[in-house]
């Protein structure tokens, strides 16, 4: 934000990252870590595109050999697990990295080496899943592996301790993402940017992260329990011995639900910011956005038993999901609405980037709907298991979740990049993918109606389903074109793209403020802020202020209400200590898959890592009886 | 490099503090919310307990012994002792004095230590084993839970007091112990109602 070339070669003297291999190893800028999570997501979500493809193939036609029923349940377990897990999360944690010190004008996250084990760790979670399945020792009892049929008695080997350790190393990564991504929210907004002023963006990703700190320790400790019933024969979910295998559902659903809304909320922060760019007006109902998101947050832990209305719970019980199911909809609709009346009351600008909000608002109206279906207990028991809710669940992530990812990848990517991506085949990509999805998702809901169940690796001939799942797999087939097309236009754009500048949109917030690509400073004064949209005021100069260090890594912490300036905090620098707490970490996960002694020999390495990690760089003391003697 | 837009510098944070104390500083958040997140662990273990309880026809179930109660008071009184010297170590970091701060850390150091005796001779008198039946499994995760937060705590108080001898204590270092006091407050608290569970529950409901 300076022309002060002095000025600028300082900053980068002190920001810049070693060059080669051990500064890409040793860094702790939150960009260069985002966007390996996103390279990372987005190859795993092509892999588990192609494994949902092959699925598809194998159900085009009837009583079909072509896949063993072992390798279409090892296919739906890789492709919901890697989906969920492994692509879903980590790309809205990703995108939250990139952009949250962005839109604060922050030279970096709150605790900028947690979020370089974070990535580690999670990188940890996807070798664990992908080198055991490159040696047969896939997961096959579907993404959430239920008790019984993971327990010791009926899945002897590894398969399902691999499930559950991936399950350990992704959620230690998304909690201490979490708390970094909420520290920054909190605590480092520019002055003037009161909790009243901060974009929906900054509100989705807060509550999102509350919401992961919240529900993800339960996935944590049934995971847990789970490699205790199989590695020291435990009775949690043994019926035998006084345990109850529901309890497994009950505690991973309670993670299971708000695990949705952790991606869909996130997706919400995306619209909100595209929206407003694109209809070139504040949003709409800011106020009420933020609430409904509020809302949505705490209903979401009200919810779980929805997912399980099909094992005999009290009719009570299942009246108050069934409502709670219900109401969720009413935050959820709301916010379509102030969406609607933002474009309504603005110039909408059909760009790249606000088609697939066009595509998110009609898919995932259709997915709330089906939502709201299935929240009927009565109806519910019907529809379980079937594939209604299959299209219900891809309706609802792919429209709710990843079509904005789309969108949001389509608009930050000059701000990532430097250049723009073409309009043109952009536009190609989102027909292909959103018609394809449509064609291949929406009969899904017909065929689950006329009784199809899910998981069946094939069926009979005569039952009527032929055409419709044909039908599904060509729309399956031209979404994965799209798919091809849009990280296609992606690559070609990253080398060929026009040059975009700093703000080729006319964006409202303040990521628009630093060049493009950001440098590894992002900003070289704090801006203050006097509105929703500070990059919104008639032209004239950004207010800023100057006194945060140059020649040393420095970062302004403010008041978590006011952001009134508090003090200057320091900075961590590269290490290569995350790195190997991370390795130590994971040798500590993976030994315990065989044996119970790994959790305590493991300590040793990982507490050795930490003191490596937070060595102090003060100077020896000069008091005491431990002071330095020359 | 090319800006969206021209700057008007209206202010100057040189003259701010470089570190705040308790809930100004930036990583009394981290600490925090590392807290929710175990505190969340804790209360979903304890709805595990609840929830295997309300499914057992006798709690503890026929032929399992209860808990024993010495070494689990002594713990539980040690534990709630050792307060005492935490909130004094927290209240030296306030004040910012270095000898406070090292000599009390220190002792926290061997408190916690200390702690740890009588916490084996618990998981000795539990009067179950993990694998017999479901509560001795619930009754040992609770156990093993908080375990392992006391000896995780112990290890970073170790390491927190070495480096508070080793080198200068500046207005970070003071933040660090206040942040290791209140952690440890919360390693207190988590406690009681899980000793509540373990202890008394099987003897009460």
């Amino acid at each position: 934000m300076t022309r002060d070339q002095d000025r600028l070669d300082r900053l980068d003297a002190t920001w810049r990252d070693a060059p080669g291999l051990w500064g890409f190893l040793t860094t702790v800028d939150h960009k260069r870590i985002a966007a390996r999570y996103i390279v990372t997501a987005l190859l795993l979500m092509f892999l588990a595109g192609m494994l949902a493809l092959d699925m598809r193939l194998q159900l085009s036609v009837p009583e079909n050999t072509r896949m063993s029923p072992q390798l279409f349940n090892e296919s739906f377990s890789l492709h919901g697990s890697t989906m969920l897990f492994l692509v879903s999360v980590p790309a809205m944690e990703a995108m939250a990295f990139w952009l949250v010190p962005l839109m604060l004008g922050a030279r970096n996250m709150a605790f900028p080496r947690l979020g370089a084990f974070s990535y580690w760790l999670y990188l940890g979670g996807v070798l664990t899943l992908w080198i055991a399945h490159a040696m047969d020792i896939t997961p096959d009892l579907g993404w959430f592996e239920y008790p019984p049929l993971s327990g010791p008695s009926y899945s002897p080997g590894h398969r399902a301790d691999i499930w559950a350790q991936m399950i350990t190393f992704t959620e230690v990564a998304a909690l201490a993402a979490s708390v970094n991504v909420a520290a920054t929210i909190l605590k480092m907004r520019p002055p003037g940017m009161t909790l009243a002023r901060m974009p929906v963006f900054l509100w989705a990703m807060l509550i999102a992260s509350i919401m992961t700190i919240l529900s993800m320790p339960s996935i944590m400790l049934v995971t847990s329990m789970l490699i205790a019933d199989r590695l020291v024969s435990t009775h949690f979910f043994s019926p035998a011995g006084g345990g109850d295998v529901l309890l497994f559902q009950h505690l991973f659903w309670f993670f299971g639900h708000p695990e949705v809304y952790i991606i869909f909320i996130p997706a919400t922060g995306f619209i909100s910011s595209i929206v407003e760019t694109f209809s070139k007006r504040p949003i709409f109902g800011h106020s009420a956005l933020v609430m409904s998101l509020m809302s949505i947050g705490a209903l979401a832990f009200g919810l779980w038993v929805h997912h399980m209305f099909a094992v005999g719970l009290p009719q009570l019980g299942n009246g108050f999901y069934t409502a709670a199911s219900m109401a969720i909809a009413v935050p959820a609709g709301l916010q379509i609405f102030c969406w609607i009346g933002t474009m309504w009351a603005g110039r909408p600008w059909l760009a790249t980037p606000m088609l697939w909000v066009l595509g998110f608002v009609a898919t995932f109206v259709v997915g709330g709907l089906s939502g709201v279906m299935t929240a009927s207990a009565a109806l519910d028991l019907q529809l379980t298991d079937t594939y209604f809710v299959v299209a219900h669940l891809h309706y609802v992530l792919i429209g709710g979740g990843i079509f904005p990812l789309f969108g949001a990848f389509c608009y930050w990517y000059p701000k990532a990049t430097g250049r723009l991506m073409s309009e043109r085949w952009g536009q190609i990509a989102f027909a292909l993918i959103v018609g394809g999805f449509n064609l291949g998702f929406f009969p899904m809901h017909l065929l689950g109606l006329m009784g199809m169940p899910r998981r069946v690796y094939t069926y009979p001939a005569g039952m009527g389903w032929e055409t419709l799942n044909q039908v599904a797999t060509a729309g399956s087939a031209i979404a994965v074109l799209g798919g091809l097309v849009f990280v296609a236009n992606a690559l070609i754009s990253y080398w060929r793209g026009a040059p975009s500048g700093p703000d080729p949109w006319g964006g409202s917030t303040l990521e628009w403020a630093s060049a493009s690509p950001a440098p590894s400073w992002n900003v070289a004064y704090t801006p203050v802020v006097d509105s929703l949209t500070p990059m919104w005021n008639d032209g004239r100069p950004l207010r800023a202020m100057d006194g945060i260090a140059i020649e040393r890594r420095e970062v302004l912490v403010t008041s978590v209400t006011d952001a009134t300036p508090l003090y200057r905090q320091l900075s961590a620098s590269p290490s290569i200590w995350p790195l190997i707490a991370s390795l130590a970490v994971a040798a500590m996960f993976l030994g315990s898959i065989f044996t119970p002694w790994a959790v305590a020999i493991g300590a040793v390495p990982i507490g050795a890592a930490l003191i490596g990690w937070f060595w102090p760089t003060r100077p020896r003391a000069s008091t005491g009886p431990l002071r330095a003697r020359s | 490099m090319k800006l969206a837009r021209d700057l008007e510098i209206v202010g100057d944070l040189s003259n701010l503090p470089p570190s705040a104390s308790g809930a100004r500083n930036l990583v009394w958040w981290g600490n925090t919310g590392f807290m929710v997140i175990e505190g969340t662990g804790f209360a979903l273990a304890a709805a595990v307990y609840l929830y295997l309880l309300t499914q057992a026809s006798g709690w503890p179930p026929k032929g399992d012994q209860h808990p024993g109660l010495l070494w689990s008071g002594i713990f539980t009184a040690g534990l709630i002792l050792s307060e005492l010297p935490n909130l004094w170590v927290l209240r030296c970091a306030r004040a910012k004095n270095v000898a406070g701060v090292r000599w009390g850390v220190l002792a926290m150091t061997l408190i916690a230590m200390a702690l740890l005796i009588p916490r084996a001779f618990e998981f000795a008198h539990l009067g179950v084993t993990w694998h017999q039946d479901a509560y001795g499994s619930v009754v040992w995760l609770l156990l093993v839970l908080h375990t392992a937060h006391v000896i995780t705590d112990w290890g970073d108080t170790a390491v927190l007091g070495a480096w508070l001898f080793s080198h200068e204590v500046g207005d970070d270092q003071f933040s660090d112990v206040e942040d290791n006091s209140n952690y440890w407050t919360f390693v207190v608290l988590c406690w009681l109602p899980i000793y509540a569970l373990i202890y008394w529950a099987p003897r009460v409901l």
